[in-house]
């Protein structure tokens, strides 16, 4: 199995950063199991094309603006998730869907993907998230470890 | 009548440009260029460690991570008038160097190619016409039938399937649109072999910077790479070995494949020669530091007025005044205010934002507008190439050479440097670049091998901050053009910092006296057959590779399109 977890946003505009936020925690907190990478995607394109190639299974973490309440947990998955980067509904997803339109072409899209997201309460510059948003990243890191035990894929802790 | 196009957003990637032509008579007789983003990361700096403002700088934008990283921890050595041993200024440069390739071969083939290429007319070619072309044009050894057939037939499959992906933004059938079906499948072919082909850049900046797309391993007065030709987790030499790898690849793909591809497109676009050069005057700065101080460059820099090499004026060093003392932004035009104050200095600068409306005569831009000695210029890879070849600079020669005498083969007509201002000009002079900069990959590979094999593994010199107050600037030649961040230090902790980023040069509002920017005085004069679909516009404004520094863009969730085009 090859795994990406994908941490998007940019992280000096508040919520924005939240997927990378979900990153830096893993990072510190477990301890991954062969086969899976976890990466800080910022809010860069192109360059994660060899990274995100000829993957299984796919998971995004990100800010979503799905029009619900702040700090409300999204998921998207299956048929959902082309329409996510159809739609734009992440702030930088621009880059994102151009790697994965690529992907598509080179016939080298992963085979699964799922996007975990939070709709953000603001997205001002700032270094921090907002406390409603910062309240939410232990659950997102327990769905990312829970996507990857399903998968026979436990993380373990440090 | 005069017609209003508004294009809102024009890049495909980072950033959030607008784009408002009116059109007259078939052509574009006035243009506004306005950022639809507030650019603040200034503000966020204030108060912090000099030392920590590159790793949040690299966090502006997306695409342009190194190039913050590089430009922040330069502008607080220049402060400090700080030393960087040799063995961290040839680490940055390939670091420079890989980034840059990459960039320009993503924005030919993945970003602005399409504004040429017709993919659905490459369904038409014949693949074995396609071979016998490309074999005539380069060595390459990609160009067989084999490969040509392949690349039709998945290209069918893609297509009728219903699954155009990346490619759904094209202007597929437009008038403008003059490349033979041959041509076209040769493009799409290169356009999936530079896909493969840019990781390996990729590869370099991931292994010398620890990490990528945001690399850890810079630091003020150095690098953070322990150098060793025994330990595992260092820069040894088989990770330098590999990097040689890789660089041959680029050099082989950059040199058979990239620069042929744009002299054949330049030769069939030879009427694109005619639009597009808006402002000749020309800024680049020196890049590719060779000694500790940085008084010495691989690649040298300056500024060209009106268009005139042969008044090429050099800048020669991090500390040259005449580079130091020539910028000026003005906010007469921008979503700023200064009070009654003239254009500032970027040391003065302010970030006050006052958002009004789009005004036509008024406020329109979140960009302020640049100027050098109260001129508008334009920086990226042509000002960078034309300054090179008028600083005597051999191997641009070379490669220009190269690349116009092609396009002079196959347009049939003798082409010269001056074809070179304009929008097919820009990309001409990006492919030169790019060929320059992969040779560049090799000697600064050397120079750091050779250095290491004396005897010298030093990588940094710790930073000392004095009391009171210090200034100083950090430019870098970047895949745009010129990038500079100054910053203004006190007791250690930064009280102002400004970055004037490539594309704030080109993409700039009317200045003070009302002169336009380079996309705007690009834009006039330029044809447009169909008003509806301003391929036109996208052609010249893609030819500067537009990033606007990264913020936010969120669209309707309800809106499908993420592109708008109005008609007015």
């Amino acid at each position: 199995m090859k795994v990406v977890v994908l941490g998007v946003g940019n992280v000096i505009l508040a919520d924005e950063g939240v997927g990378v936020r979900v990153i830096e925690a893993l990072e510190r907190d477990y301890v991954m199991p062969p086969g899976v990478t976890v990466i800080d995607a910022g809010t860069s394109g192109m360059e994660m094309l060899e990274d995100m190639s000829n993957l299984d299974f796919l998971l995004v973490v990100d800010a979503i603006a799905a029009g619900k309440a702040p700090g409300e947990l999204v998921q998207l998955r299956g048929d959902e998730v082309p329409v996510f980067f159809r739609r734009n509904l992440s702030p930088h997803g621009i880059g994102l869907s151009d790697v994965l339109a690529s992907l598509e072409f080179l016939g080298a899209e992963p085979k699964e993907m799922v996007i975990l997201g939070v709709q953000p309460t603001s997205l001002d510059l700032s270094t921090e998230l907002t406390p409603t948003i910062a309240a939410r990243v232990p659950e997102l890191v327990a769905q990312v470890v829970d996507e990857l035990t399903q998968r026979g894929l436990a993380p373990t802790r440090k | 009548m005069s017609k209003r196009i508004t294009v809102d957003p024009i890049t495909r990637i980072e950033g959030h440009l607008r784009i408002d032509v009116d059109v007259d008579g078939g052509k574009v007789n006035k243009a506004w260029s306005s950022g639809q983003m507030w650019r603040g990361v200034e503000l966020i700096l204030q108060g912090r460690d000099p030392r920590d403002a590159w790793t949040i700088t690299q966090r502006i934008c997306g695409v342009c991570t190194t190039v913050h990283a590089i430009a922040s921890v330069r502008a607080v050595e220049n402060a400090l008038q700080l030393e960087v041993p040799l063995n961290a200024q040839y680490i940055r440069n390939l670091i420079i160097l890989a980034h840059c390739v990459h960039d320009h071969i993503v924005h030919f083939y993945h970003l602005s190619a399409l504004d040429w290429v017709d993919v659905t007319s490459a369904l038409k070619a014949d693949p074995d016409k396609t071979a016998s072309l490309a074999e005539s044009l380069s060595s390459w050894n990609r160009n067989g039938k084999h490969e040509m057939r392949a690349v039709k037939e998945r290209l069918a499959g893609f297509v009728n399937g219903g699954q155009l992906g990346i490619f759904t933004n094209g202007y597929w059938g437009h008038p403008a649109m003059k490349l033979p079906p041959e041509v076209n499948l040769l493009a799409v072919a290169h356009y999936l072999q530079a896909l493969e082909v840019q990781r390996k850049a990729n590869k370099i900046v991931s292994i010398l910077g620890s990490k990528t797309p945001h690399i850890q391993n810079l630091a003020v007065g150095g690098v953070a790479n322990p150098i060793s030709t025994d330990s595992q987790s260092v820069l040894t030499v088989e990770r330098l070995l590999a990097i040689k790898g890789y660089i041959d690849e680029l050099a082989d793909f950059v040199k058979n494949v990239y620069l042929i591809d744009v002299a054949a497109v330049g030769a069939f676009y030879a009427d694109w020669t005619k639009y597009g050069a808006g402002i000749t005057n020309y800024l680049s700065v020196p890049d590719l530091p060779l000694d500790t101080k940085g008084t010495q460059f691989a690649l040298p820099g300056g500024y060209i007025d009106a268009g005139d090499i042969s008044k090429f004026k050099p800048i020669t060093s991090f500390n040259d005044d005449f580079w130091g003392k020539g910028v000026e932004e003005s906010v007469k035009h921008s979503w700023y205010e200064y009070g009654d104050k003239k254009p500032l200095h970027p040391y003065k600068g302010e970030t006050k934002p006052v958002y009004t409306d789009f005004q036509d005569n008024g406020k329109y831009s979140w960009l302020k507008s640049p100027t050098f000695y109260g001129k508008p210029a334009q920086v990226g890879p042509l000002a960078h190439v034309l300054c090179m070849f008028a600083a005597g600079h051999e191997p641009t020669k070379k490669y220009a050479t190269a690349a116009l005498n092609t396009v002079s083969a196959l347009a049939k007509t003798k082409v010269g440097i001056e074809a070179l201002h304009s929008t097919i000009g820009r990309h001409a002079a990006r492919a030169v670049r790019c060929a320059v900069m992969v040779d560049q990959l090799a000697d600064q590979w050397g120079l750091l091998i050779n250095n290491i094999a004396k005897g010298d593994v030093k990588t940094f010199n710790q930073p000392v901050f004095p009391k009171g107050e210090s200034m100083g600037v950090g430019f870098h030649e970047a895949p745009r053009g010129v990038l500079s961040h100054w910053v203004v230090i006190d007791n250690g902790k930064i009280k102002n910092y400004q970055c004037v980023v490539p594309s704030t040069w080109n993409a700039c509002p009317k200045n003070e006296k009302d002169e336009m920017g380079p996309y705007e005085a690009s834009l006039v004069g330029n044809p447009i057959a169909d008003p509806e679909r301003p391929l036109e516009v996208l052609r010249t404004v893609h030819s500067f590779d537009p990033c606007i520094a990264c913020a936010v863009h969120l669209t309707d969730t309800e809106n499908e399109q993420n592109v708008s085009i109005k008609v007015v």
